[in-house]
């Protein structure tokens, strides 16, 4: 992908787009032949308008007046994206903020698109319209390369499927003669892994006490806002709760208070019978707080320390990583190692950077070393973002097998079949708040999906219960 | 395992050596264009750095700058850039000399008396811009940079005879007067000649031996690293940010105020107007180029004070001794250029030798793999 776009070169290789050898030595290249990339995190300024977002770096095109907007009007009539040119980017919700994005590189010419994981932030509905503008794309001459680790929105928007696998393709398949467990075969090669998780192990001993929780930012403006307002929850020993919502509305604050990165301003937060509302972040950690974080480069790893260093990260002051004030690093070399073939971490030793491990890996060895301090609670958040089919289904092992231990989850992630399957219980964020909740063994995505955005609050009956 | 460590030993040459020899390349070119002989300075550098008395100043002098340029190791460590090193040093230095003269004790605890205030000064000096950076969100580039200009201020105000300053007879230099002799620390002689080094210069070493130790080996130096690495993962992992940026920046400041100490209790024994300034500037060149690695910055540390002392025989053959001060700037640009190259090929590199041993089947067997 980073090669298709001009961000990295190829050792060997071609590319040929049209049937005429390419190559690109930076993403300007890429442009110019008419490859267009939308990235899984938005590019956008926030405080700009939709138009002056997609002017911006391209403003010898149409300028930056009348006839850009013209242009973007055009563009968006044609394929039917909506866009309001004057809207600001930071009033737009994501699905919309993914339209400039695909408008962006539509009106700098493009003729490929590469879609990089576009789905992860959708809820259904959203994903459904995203595909109907694929399709439109498409009636319209346009190639597009749709990236995602979603095996059934791969089936239904692709005419034709390449898998890869730990960087060389390992086959082709033909959409309309595929199943979902043949594609999934093919990407592990191995048995299709699943998050469900049916037997119960909650427990009546609560964990985790949320009463009440509120947090408030000051905008640069002055004014003040809740983020998160009334968050009431319990978490039981043996118990993954599960908290669906569309990102940004509240749930990386969330785990911010409750990891002691931002103080609450109200409500307590009770772990064991022991009140850590205000308590530092390395006091939580060592009281028994596991934490994967959402953005595993910016809060789980040093992208350029080796290894054995980053084990030590979060548990500096814990067996075995030291002895009273001094390091012992010989241990936790020895313990990273354990960690390495415990947890399948694809790796030649650990002298190595994180930085030269894939994301999946990553991934597994911060599951590895939160896992080894034996947590009472574990935050994971999107615990299997990015990651390959085969690190996801280990990830899940790894957690159901801790909460039959005892271990309370709370679990928060975009991925609906991830919540379902794995949750005893679901709750719904909107706007900082938990508005619904639901029952993992009857609710289906798509009604989870609709109360994500808003639509439905208290606690989701599935049809067939209503019709009772 | 074993060839990524020579990998990171060759990568870790390969910056300075890079930096040096393009900042070389650019000095002839620079001399060149002048219309001067674009070798001989060199050759009249490396002879006169050939007697011992020259080479006893230059390790006195790398002495010096070892300190300051620890000072602002422990800021970059940590992304904090104490650019303030030069003002704390001063008036560290001159406090401490004033607090020396003043008294008079039994030689080991004149001495310690006066190093204690030199290292106290010095981290409230820093100490001052940690808080603003702490309390008020201050960048500490600017308040650093504001408190040496107060500082200048206020050790020129200080020195007046009317203050606490004195006038030696028939001079028009202005001093602290003169710490009494148990507060003079004792130096190596070298012979007759070529005078002595300063006792401190030892003393900085150990510095920069308790600086790897609390870097590499105990829990407050993985925060401090962690934090500089990344700051978000670090706060994550449960370091308070806010107690460890006031904390290294008063280590930053204490370490600031020892550089002044090999000068003041090896030779000159009290604080002056013509007491050496601009160290703590040539501090930052000095970390910079020994990539803040306590070795690093020894080596480091000689060669700038090679520059500085070698040149000054360029006068008396028609050279301009403002050549190695050309040298030292456009080894600064070298550094920091050449440093950012090397560090990108190596990421490159070892992305691709890890993608390599994986696909070539080198990695370490887990046991998913052993159960197959």
């Amino acid at each position: 992908m980073k090669i298709l776009y001009g961000m990295q070169k190829p050792d060997e290789g071609t590319i040929a787009i049209n049937g005429e050898q390419v190559s690109f030595s930076n993403p300007g290249d890429a442009i110019e032949r008419g490859i267009g990339m939308v990235h899984q995190h938005f590019m956008l300024a926030d405080n700009f308008t939709v138009l002056e977002n997609v002017v911006l770096g391209g403003e010898k095109l149409h300028g930056i007046g009348s006839a850009a907007r013209r242009k973007i009007k055009e563009i968006s009539d044609a394929y039917g994206l909506g866009i309001r040119p004057d809207a600001l980017v930071e009033d737009l919700g994501v699905a919309d903020r993914q339209r400039v994005e695909i408008l962006k590189v539509l009106y700098r010419g493009a003729r490929i698109l590469i879609l990089d994981e576009p789905t992860a932030v959708l809820v259904p509905q959203e994903v459904d319209a995203l595909f109907a503008n694929l399709r439109e794309l498409k009636a319209e001459g346009l190639t597009v390369i749709f990236i995602s680790h979603k095996l059934g929105e791969v089936l239904s928007v692709a005419d034709d499927i390449t898998v890869i696998r730990r960087g060389t393709t390992v086959g082709t398949a033909d959409p309309a003669a595929t199943t979902t467990k043949q594609l999934a075969e093919l990407m592990v090669g191995s048995e299709l892994p699943s998050p469900e998780t049916r037997e119960s192990t909650v427990t009546d001993v609560p964990m985790l006490r949320v009463e009440d929780l509120a947090l408030t930012v000051t905008d640069p403006d002055g004014t003040v806002r809740d983020v998160l307002a009334g968050i009431d929850f319990t978490i039981h020993q043996g118990e993954v709760l599960g908290i669906a919502g569309v990102e940004g509305n509240g749930q990386t604050e969330l785990i911010e208070a409750l990891m002691g990165m931002r103080d609450p301003d109200g409500g307590t937060i009770t772990l064991d019978r022991a009140d850590i509302s205000h308590a530092p972040t390395r006091r939580r950690r060592e009281s028994g707080i596991g934490y994967i974080p959402e953005d595993r480069h910016r809060h789980g790893v040093l992208l350029d320390a080796p290894l054995w260093e980053n084990r030590i990260l979060g548990h500096v002051t814990e067996k075995p990583n030291s002895r009273g004030w001094l390091l012992d690093n010989k241990a936790a070399r020895t313990d990273t190692e354990r960690i390495v073939r415990e947890y399948d971490v694809r790796t030649p030793g650990i002298e190595v950077t994180a930085a030269s491990l894939s994301g999946g890996n990553q991934q597994k060895l911060i599951v590895g070393r939160e896992m080894s301090h034996a947590p009472k609670l574990l935050i994971a958040a999107h615990p299997t973002r990015g990651v390959d089919v085969g690190a996801q289904a280990q990830i899940w092992d790894q957690i159901r097998e801790a909460r039959r231990e005892g271990l309370a989850v709370l679990l928060i992630s975009a991925d609906l079949d991830e919540l379902i399957g794995l949750s005893d219980t679901l709750r719904v964020m909107y706007r900082g708040r938990l508005v619904a909740d639901a029952d993992p063994a009857t609710i289906t995505p798509e009604e989870l999906g609709s109360a994500m955005t808003g639509a439905a609050t208290g606690h989701l009956e599935s049809p067939e219960d209503e019709a009772r | 395992m074993k060839k990524f460590d020579k990998d990171r030993l060759i990568l870790g040459f390969a910056g300075p050596v890079l930096a040096l020899v393009v900042a070389l390349v650019l000095t002839t070119v620079v001399l060149l264009a002048s219309g001067r002989n674009p070798f001989e300075p060199y050759r009249i550098m490396f002879e006169s750095a050939s007697y011992v008395d020259v080479q006893v100043l230059i390790v006195n002098q790398a002495g010096t700058y070892y300190l300051a340029a620890l000072a602002v190791a422990v800021g970059f460590r940590m992304n904090l850039f104490n650019i303030g090193v030069d003002g704390q040093y001063r008036l560290a230095a001159m406090l401490a000399a004033l607090v020396g003269a003043s008294v008079d004790l039994p030689g080991p605890l004149h001495i310690a008396l006066i190093v204690i205030v030199a290292m106290l000064v010095g981290a409230f000096w820093s100490g001052i811009a940690g808080f603003l950076k702490t309390t008020r969100g201050v960048s500490e580039v600017v308040s650093t940079i504001m408190l040496n200009s107060i500082a200048t201020a206020l050790v020129a105000w200080m020195i007046l005879p009317k203050n606490f300053g004195e006038q030696p007879a028939g001079s028009n230099n202005l001093t602290t007067g003169e710490i009494p002799e148990s507060g003079w620390f004792p130096g190596l002689p070298m012979g007759d000649q070529a005078g002595e080094i300063y006792g401190f210069t030892f003393v900085a070493a150990g510095c920069g031996l308790l600086y790897w130790f609390v870097l590499n080996r105990t829990r407050f130096g993985f925060d401090l690293r962690a934090t500089g690495a990344s700051e978000s993962a670090a706060q994550a992992s449960g370091v308070d940010a806010k107690k460890m940026i006031l904390t290294s920046m008063l280590i930053s400041g204490a370490v600031a105020g020892l550089a002044g100490m090999p000068t003041l209790l090896g030779d000159t024994h009290t604080y002056s107007l013509d007491f050496p300034t601009g160290i703590g500037f040539t501090g930052i060149t000095i970390a910079l180029l020994g990539r803040n690695n306590p070795l690093g910055i020894a080596f480091s540390a000689l060669l700038i004070a090679f520059l500085d002392k070698s040149s000054a025989s360029l006068d008396q053959y028609g050279y301009e001794k403002e050549i190695a001060t050309i040298m030292q700037g456009l080894i600064v640009i070298s550094v920091v250029v050449s440093y950012e190259l090397v560090r990108r090929y190596g990421v490159r590199r070892q992305q691709q030798k890890v993608g390599e041993e994986l696909a070539a089947g080198h990695a370490i067997k887990t046991e998913k793999e052993a159960a197959l």
